[in-house]
């Protein structure tokens, strides 16, 4: 339907005997904001290195349309030089460079172009980090969770700007973030990693009217066909968050109730089930 | 010019909060016909959400009739709601909830269960029972308003 932004077939990588992705195949749309989310070790940082040509793979293959351009959690900036030799250097650095776009960004946020980067505080710094990789015009920005220093009003202003950026260009953003509750209204899809692999991986609105939550009395099993993702159990109660085809508009029998899951619920159930272990999903 | 805003925190998707903040200020009064509304940039910078977020509410309002999208201008409110709606209706469902209100009190509901009670019959999924109510509503407007073809009693 839509266009692809990056595409990978069966691809693996092997940090000596561990693998912190295996067999992993997906296929993320273009001009999207593509929330990826997993616990710590899951293989983000791993795939967005891989797709930004600065790890090779150990097998299988990875296609990404256009320019990449990754910013990860250390920003790649001289302390040394200004805000204004940062971009120098980002304008030779880049075969194409957006001078006026990363003048905005800056300018956005009042970021004095004269100081020297070491002088800037974290945020300031993320915004230069920011421009430069703006400035590159990339199809295809990982942003490997660095907002991650930012005060929650700087992030919100950041996010929004952000947003504006991939609705305004060409533009596919990767955000891998632990700040789940944020991404509400942000991601249009999801991509959650566990232990290398994807485990649940689409548009978020659909995922989200795909599942609910079961809340009824004590049973084993949940009163509809679907996937379980997590149940629990008090002494009278039990709760399954699962998959189905009609998610909380599931006809449900009597003294039986689903509820919708909010985007940072469903992404927990899951993330729960696999800390857990309990379900093979 | 109204100003929104995401809850991040419950299970009202995004989309969704922003077509109801427009249906709630024009019930408000504070849109009136011919009122623009901020633009899809405007809305995703200060809300910092996803341009297809904005983009779903105004299809969305368009497709209610409660706006339309001028090309290249921007979108403006075409539309009104609940002011606009039948007057007697209002009257007699304001009526019914007085007295259901009157009920709970008697039951021994206070304000915030009551609310909790709306707020979880309104997050019900609309099941065939809502279509049953729909209908019959629809029977006893046109028994009201003539009366005469409601056949022989």
């Amino acid at each position: 339907m839509t266009d692809v932004a990056l595409e990978t077939r069966n691809l693996g990588k092997r940090y000596r005997k561990l693998w912190a992705l295996k067999d992993f195949s997906v296929s993320l749309p273009a001009n999207k904001v593509i929330a990826l989310v997993g616990a710590n070790g899951a293989g983000k940082s791993t795939l967005m290195s891989i797709a930004a040509g600065i790890l090779p793979a150990t097998e299988g293959d990875v296609r990404v349309a256009g320019r990449v351009v990754l910013l990860s959690q250390d920003k790649p900036l001289y302390r040394s030089f200004s805000v204004t030799d940062m971009l120098n250097f980002g304008r030779h650095m880049n075969t194409v460079w957006d001078q006026q776009r990363a003048l905005d960004w800056l300018g956005r946020f009042a970021i004095p172009l004269d100081r020297p980067c070491g002088k800037l505080s974290g945020g300031q710094q993320t915004q230069v980090a920011m421009a430069v990789a703006l400035g590159a015009r990339p199809s295809l920005l990982l942003l490997d969770e660095p907002l991650a220093n930012l005060d929650p009003v700087a992030r919100r202003e950041v996010t929004g700007e952000l947003l504006a950026e991939v609705a305004e260009n060409d533009m596919t953003v990767v955000l891998s973030t632990h700040v789940v509750a944020e991404l509400a209204g942000v991601g249009d899809h999801l991509l959650l990693l566990r232990e290398g692999r994807s485990t649940l991986d689409g548009d978020v609105d659909e995922l989200l009217s795909q599942h609910a939550r079961l809340v009824g009395p004590r049973a084993d099993s949940p009163p509809v066909e679907g996937q379980i993702v997590q149940s629990g159990h008090t002494e009278r109660q039990s709760t399954f968050v699962v998959r189905t085809l009609l998610g909380p508009e599931t006809p449900m029998p009597a003294q039986w109730q689903a509820q919708p899951l909010t985007l940072e619920d469903l992404v927990l159930a899951y993330l729960k089930a696999a800390a857990s272990g309990v379900r093979e999903l | 010019m109204i100003d929104f805003y995401v809850d991040r925190t419950g299970s009202v998707p995004a989309y969704a909060q922003l077509v109801q903040q427009v249906r709630e200020a024009l019930r408000l009064g504070l849109l009136r016909t011919g009122d623009k509304l901020p633009t899809v940039r405007e809305v995703v910078t200060s809300c910092a959400v996803n341009a297809a977020t904005v983009l779903k509410a105004y299809r969305e309002l368009e497709l209610s009739g409660l706006v339309e999208a001028r090309q290249g201008a921007g979108t403006y409110i075409s539309g009104t709601l609940g002011g606009s709606a039948d007057p007697a209706a209002m009257d007699r469902l304001r009526g019914r909830l007085r007295t259901w209100v009157g009920d709970a009190r008697q039951a021994g509901l206070e304000d915030d269960d009551m609310r909790a009670l709306v707020t979880s019959v309104l997050a019900e999924p609309p099941g065939e029972l809502s279509a049953e109510q729909r209908a019959a509503q629809a029977q006893a407007a046109r028994e009201q308003q003539n009366p005469r073809s409601a056949g022989p009693r």
